[in-house]
C-alpha cells in the first residue's frame, strides 16, 4: 500500500480509536487524556495499519464498528436500567424499529420490476442523517406509547410486558409485508459519505477532502463508517454523562435507590421514569440506524432476541451497570468474546464434523450456548461486572 | 381544616367508584364485554357464529396445553417468588426428549383413532420426570446459588433468560433449527362434535391429558402433605421453616412439577402444531400472560387466564392474520392490568 | 438443670447490634415473661433461640443441648415451637391445615393431636375448614398458638401473643396460656402488656437498652413502683 493510503486509513482509523480512548481512560485532566488519547489513537492506527495483513486489518475495523454500534445501544439500556432501573427486556423492539425507520426514511420505493419484489410503506430518499435522527424519534414515539400503560406495573410484570412489546413489533414487521418488507430483507440502504471512497468524492465536500481521501477504494468503506460511528457513540456517551450529573440525572438516580422517599421530596416519580425510558430508546434506535447502514440490508432475524436483547443485557452486566464507561467496555469486550467465539467455533470445526456432521454448520448455536454460559457466569460470580459503579459526582449547584 | 361537604362528598364517590371499578368482578366485566365486541364485530364482519364456536373450541383445548404451562409458572412463582422466563424453554426441551424417547421405542400403530401410537403415551409417561429432574438440577447450579446470597429480582431473571437460551442452543445444537413432526405425513383422524364443528381426535386426547394432570396437580395440593407444605411456602415462607418444614424438599417438589407439566405441554402441543426450537419461547408470552390475568402465583387464576388466552388466541384469528394470536393474548393481558394491576384473583393493593 | 438457657448473648440485624449482654433462664413448667419498652431486643431474643438470628456473642442451651444458631427447622424438632407475632398463620390454607403444618416433621396420624388443639380452642374446632386469613385477629392468635401446639412442646415461645387484641380477647388469651401452662407446657412469651403477662408469669425479665435490667418473681416485678415507672410506663 502506497504513502497515501496509508495515511487516509490511518487517519480514518485513528478517528474512532481516540475517540474510544478519551471514554476509557480514566483521571488526569480533560487536555492531558485528549493529548495521550490522540498520539496513542493515532499511533495504535498507524501501526495497525502499516504492519497488519489486509484480512486481520478489515477485520479489526468491522471489530470496532460493531462494538461501537452495540455500545451506543448499550449506552441506551444503561439509561433504562442502570440509572432508573426500569427492567426492559425488549430492547430489541427499539433496535429494530430505529433501523426499519432509517431504513425507510433513506431508501426509495421500488419502482416498476423491482416493486415486485420489494414493498415497503413509503420511501423517503433522505440523507442518512435524517434516518438516524428519524431512527431515534420514532422509537421513542414507540416508548412514549408503551410505556404509558406499562411503566407503572411492578417489575417483574414490567420485564413481561417488554417481552410482549419485543415480540408484538417482530410479529408486525414479519407479517405486514406492505410495511418493510418483511419477511423478505429490505435491501439497498444507502452509505452515508461512501462518495469518499468512491471515484469521484463527494460533491459537496471541499477538494481537499477528497484529494486526502482518492487513494481509497470502495472496498475501504467500513473505515469512513466506523469514524462516523465512534463519532455518533462518541456524541451519545458525552450527552449521557452530562445528563447524569446534572439535576435530571440525580432525580433518576434517587427513584431508582428509593422510589417512594423520592416520591415524598416532591418529584413526579412516573414522569421521570418515562422520561428515562424514553431517552434511553431514542438511543437504542440510533443505534438501530447505524447497524441498518453497515449491514445494508434488514430482516426481522437480525433483531432476534438473543442479538437484539440478550446480547446486549450481556453486555451491561458485564461491564457493570449503572456505569456509562462500563456499558461501553461492556459492549466491546463482549463483542470481542462473540466474535472470537465464531473464530473458535471456526476452529474447532474438524472435532465438530468427527462427533457429527450436522455440528460445523450449526455453529452459530454453539456460539448462542457460549454467550449464555457467559451471562450465568456474571449472574453467579460477577454480578457487579468487570467494572462496579462509580462514585457519580454531580455538577454543583441545586 | 376540613373540606366543605360537598367536596369530601364527591372524593368519597370518586373512591367508592374507584374501589368498585378496581373489584374482581370489573375485571371479569371486562371480559364479558371484550366477549361480547367480539361477537359484535364478527357479525358485522360477516363472520359466522359457528366459526365463531368451533375458534373458541379450538381456544378451550388450546387452553389446556397453556394450562399446563401456566401452572408450572405459577407453582414456581408462588413458592419460589420467582418469575421463571426458561419456563417456555423446559417445555421445548419436553417436546424434545420426547422425540428422543419415542425414537428408541418400536413405532406401534396408531392407538385407537388417534393419530398416534402408544410410543408417544410411553414417552410423555418417561418425559414428565425426566423434564422435572431437568428443571430441578438446573435451580440447584444457578437459582439457589442466588437465593442463598439473596440476589436481586434482575439477577433471578438474567439467569432464567441465561438457562433459557442456553437450553434452546442446546436444542439448536443436536436438532437443527428447521421444524419437525412427531408423526410425519401420518393421518390425522376427525371428528365432528357438532355439525360443522371438527376437531382432531388427538386435540381430544390432548385437552383429555391436560384435564387429567390438572386433577392431578390439584389432588396433590389439596390432599397431599406436600401439596399443602407447598401452599404454606407460598404463603409464607418464613414461617414455614419455623414450622419445621423441609423447605428445600418442597423447593425439589415444586420443580419436579413444574418440570414436569412443562415437558408434558410442551410434548402435548408438539403433538399438536409442530416441533422447532422456538416453540416454548414463543409460548412464553400467552403463558405470562395467562399467569398474569388470574395473578402470578395463585394456581386457579392461572387456569382461569389458561382459558381465557387460549380463546382469546384462537378466536382473534378470524380477525387478524393467525401469527397474532399471542399478540391478542397479550393485549387482553395489558387491558386487564389496566383494570386491575394485581390480576384476578389477587388481594386488595 | 434449666430447660432454656441464654447466656450473655450478644446480637443484632446486619451491622446493628441489638442485644447487649441477655441472659434469660426458664425452667421446667414456669411461665417466663420478658417485658420492656420499646426496642429493648426482646423479639430479638426469641429470634435468637429459635435460630432465625446466629449468636454473635454466648450461648443458648435448650434441654441440655447448645442450640446456638442451630437453624429453625431443627431447633422444632427438640420441642422447642414459636408464635411470630405478625404473619403466624398461613392465610390461604384452612385452620387444619394450619395446624397439619405445625407438626409436619412428624409421619403419624394427626387426629388425636388436632382434637387436643380443638379441646383447648373450641372455636377453632367449629372453624377448621376455613381459610385462617379471613378469621379475626383472636382467632388466628387462636391458630398460630394452636398450630405451635401440635408438636406437644417443652417449651412454647409466644411473641405478643396480645397484640392487637381488644381487651376482652387479651383476657381469652392469658386465660389460654394459663392452660396451655396447667398442661405441663413451658411458656416464654414477650409482651407489650406487662402488667397482664407479669400476672400470669412464674419469673419475669425486663430488658431495656438490649439488656436485662431488672429480673424477679412475676409479682415482684408488678408491684415494684421503680419498675414500673422506669419501664412500664408507670
Amino acid at each position: 500500500m502506497n504513502d497515501a493510503t496509508f495515511l487516509a486509513r490511518t487517519v480514518l482509523l485513528g478517528v474512532p480509536l481516540y475517540l474510544l480512548l478519551v471514554v476509557v481512560l480514566r483521571g488526569a485532566s480533560a487536555v492531558v487524556k485528549h493529548a495521550v488519547a490522540v498520539v496513542a489513537g493515532l499511533g495504535v492506527a498507524a501501526l495497525l495499519v502499516l504492519v497488519m495483513p489486509p484480512g486481520s486489518l478489515s477485520y479489526i475495523v468491522t471489530f470496532l464498528l460493531m462494538g461501537s454500534v452495540y455500545a451506543v445501544i448499550t449506552l441506551g439500556l444503561n439509561v433504562q436500567w442502570g440509572y432508573t432501573g426500569l427492567f426492559n427486556i425488549g430492547v430489541a423492539a427499539f433496535f429494530a424499529i430505529g433501523a426499519f425507520t432509517s431504513a425507510l426514511f433513506t431508501t426509495l420505493e421500488p419502482t416498476g420490476a423491482m416493486a415486485a419484489f420489494t414493498q415497503q410503506a413509503f420511501g423517503l430518499g433522505a440523507p442518512f442523517w435524517v434516518g438516524l435522527l428519524a431512527a431515534g424519534l420514532v422509537a421513542g414515539l414507540l416508548a412514549l406509547v408503551v410505556g404509558s400503560p406499562t411503566l407503572r406495573l411492578r417489575g417483574d410484570y414490567l420485564a413481561i410486558a417488554t417481552i410482549g412489546i419485543s415480540e408484538l413489533v417482530r410479529l408486525v414487521f414479519q407479517n405486514e409485508r406492505w410495511l418493510a418488507n418483511g419477511p423478505q430483507p429490505l435491501r439497498g440502504l444507502p452509505q452515508p459519505l461512501s462518495c469518499l471512497t468512491s471515484s469521484n468524492g463527494c460533491s459537496y465536500l471541499p477538494d481537499f477532502i477528497n484529494t486526502f481521501f482518492a487513494p481509497l477504494s470502495p472496498r475501504d468503506y467500513p473505515y469512513v463508517y466506523v469514524a462516523i460511528v465512534a463519532l455518533v457513540l462518541f456524541l451519545v456517551y458525552m450527552g449521557l454523562e452530562r445528563a447524569i450529573r446534572s439535576p435530571w440525572g440525580r432525580v433518576l438516580r434517587a427513584v431508582r435507590e428509593d422510589e417512594d422517599s423520592a416520591a415524598m421530596s416532591g418529584k413526579n416519580v412516573a414522569a421521570f421514569r418515562m422520561q428515562a425510558f424514553v431517552v434511553g430508546a431514542v438511543i437504542m434506535g440510533i443505534g438501530g440506524s447505524l447497524y441498518a447502514h453497515y449491514v445494508v440490508a434488514i430482516d426481522y432475524g437480525h433483531f432476534d432476541p438473543l442479538y437484539g436483547t440478550f446480547l446486549i443485557w450481556v453486555m451491561l452486566m458485564l461491564g457493570g451497570s449503572g456505569n456509562n464507561r462500563g456499558a461501553v467496555l461492556g459492549a466491546l469486550l463482549v463483542w470481542a468474546i462473540w466474535t472470537g467465539a465464531s473464530f473458535l467455533v471456526d476452529a474447532m470445526r474438524p472435532t465438530l464434523a468427527s462427533i457429527s456432521p450436522d455440528l460445523p454448520q450449526r455453529g452459530p448455536y454453539i456460539r448462542f450456548f457460549l454467550i449464555a454460559l457467559l451471562m450465568l457466569f456474571i449472574v453467579l460470580y460477577r454480578p457487579r461486572g468487570v467494572l462496579p459503579e462509580e462514585k457519580v459526582v454531580s455538577l454543583a449547584r441545586d | 381544616m376540613t373540606e366543605a361537604p360537598s367536596l369530601s362528598r364527591g372524593r368519597a364517590f370518586r373512591r367508592a367508584a374507584s374501589t368498585a371499578l378496581s373489584s374482581r368482578w370489573s375485571l371479569v366485566a371486562l371480559l364479558a364485554l371484550l366477549a361480547v365486541l367480539t361477537v359484535v364485530f364478527g357479525a358485522l364482519e360477516g363472520i359466522s357464529g359457528s366459526r365463531l364456536l368451533g375458534l373458541t373450541v379450538r381456544g378451550v383445548l388450546l387452553g389446556g396445553v397453556l394450562a399446563l404451562g401456566a401452572l408450572g409458572i405459577t407453582l414456581v412463582f408462588g413458592v419460589l417468588k420467582m418469575a421463571n422466563f426458561a419456563h417456555g424453554d423446559y417445555m421445548t426441551t419436553g417436546a424434545y426428549l420426547g422425540l428422543v424417547v419415542m425414537a428408541l421405542l418400536p413405532a406401534g400403530a396408531p392407538v385407537l383413532g388417534l393419530g398416534f401410537g402408544y410410543e408417544f403415551v410411553v414417552a410423555l409417561i418417561v418425559v414428565m420426570p425426566l423434564t422435572g429432574l431437568v428443571a430441578y438440577g438446573l435451580d440447584r447450579i444457578t437459582f439457589r446459588r442466588l437465593r442463598r446470597r439473596r440476589a436481586a429480582p434482575v439477577m433471578m431473571a438474567m439467569a432464567a433468560l441465561g438457562l433459557a437460551f442456553g437450553v434452546r442452543s442446546i436444542v439448536y445444537m443436536v436438532f437443527g433449527a428447521d421444524f419437525t413432526f412427531y408423526y410425519q405425513g401420518a393421518a390425522r383422524p376427525v371428528v365432528e362434535l357438532l355439525p360443522g364443528l371438527r376437531v382432531r381426535t388427538d386435540q381430544l386426547f390432548i385437552l383429555g391429558a391436560a384435564v387429567v394432570l390438572i386433577i392431578l396437580v390439584y389432588l396433590l395440593l389439596e390432599r397431599t402433605k406436600i401439596g399443602k407444605a407447598m401452599r404454606a411456602m407460598a404463603d409464607n415462607a418464613d414461617l414455614a421453616r419455623i414450622s419445621g418444614i423441609a423447605t428445600e424438599r418442597v423447593v425439589f417438589w415444586t420443580w419436579l412439577i413444574s418440570g414436569a407439566l412443562a415437558g408434558a405441554g410442551g410434548m402435548l402441543y408438539g403433538l399438536d402444531v409442530q416441533l422447532r426450537p422456538e416453540m416454548g419461547w414463543w409460548l412464553l408470552l400467552p403463558l405470562f400472560a395467562a399467569v398474569i390475568l388470574g395473578s402470578i402465583g395463585h394456581v386457579y387464576g392461572a387456569l382461569f387466564g389458561a382459558l381465557v388466552m387460549g380463546i382469546v388466541w384462537q378466536v382473534s384469528s378470524a380477525f387478524v392474520n393467525p401469527a397474532y394470536g399471542p399478540a391478542a393474548a397479550f393485549v387482553v393481558m395489558i387491558l386487564a392490568l389496566l383494570v386491575r394491576p394485581q390480576g384476578l384473583m389477587g388481594g386488595e393493593r | 438443670m434449666s430447660l432454656l438457657t441464654v447466656e450473655g448473648a450478644v446480637s443484632g440485624y446486619g451491622e446493628m447490634q441489638v442485644l447487649n449482654g441477655v441472659s434469660i433462664r426458664v425452667d421446667d413448667g414456669e411461665i417466663v415473661s420478658i417485658v420492656g419498652p420499646n426496642g429493648a431486643g426482646k423479639s430479638t431474643v426469641m429470634k435468637l433461640v429459635f435460630g432465625l438470628l446466629k449468636p454473635w456473642e454466648g450461648s443458648v442451651v435448650f434441654d441440655g443441648q447448645d442450640i446456638s444458631g442451630l437453624a429453625p427447622e431443627r431447633v422444632v424438632r427438640l420441642g422447642l415451637c414459636y408464635v411470630p407475632q405478625v404473619d403466624n398463620v398461613f392465610p390461604t390454607l384452612t385452620v387444619e391445615e394450619n395446624l397439619e403444618m405445625g407438626a409436619y416433621i412428624l409421619d403419624e396420624p394427626l387426629k388425636a393431636r388436632k382434637d387436643r388443639v380443638f379441646e383447648l380452642f373450641p372455636r377453632l374446632a367449629e372453624r377448621r375448614r376455613q381459610r385462617a386469613g379471613k378469621m379475626s385477629g383472636g382467632e388466628r392468635q387462636m391458630v398460630a398458638m394452636g398450630r405451635a401446639l401440635m408438636l406437644d412442646p417443652k417449651l412454647l415461645m409466644l411473641d405478643e401473643p396480645s397484640a392487637g387484641l381488644a381487651p376482652l380477647l387479651v383476657d381469652m388469651i392469658f386465660e389460654k396460656v394459663a392452660d396451655i401452662n396447667a398442661a405441663g407446657v413451658a411458656v416464654l412469651m414477650v409482651e407489650q402488656n406487662a402488667k397482664r403477662s407479669l400476672e400470669l408469669a412464674h419469673r419475669g425479665y425486663v430488658l431495656a437498652g438490649g439488656k436485662n435490667q431488672v429480673e424477679g418473681p412475676g409479682s415482684a416485678l408488678l408491684s415494684d413502683p421503680e419498675v414500673a415507672r422506669l419501664y412500664l410506663g408507670g
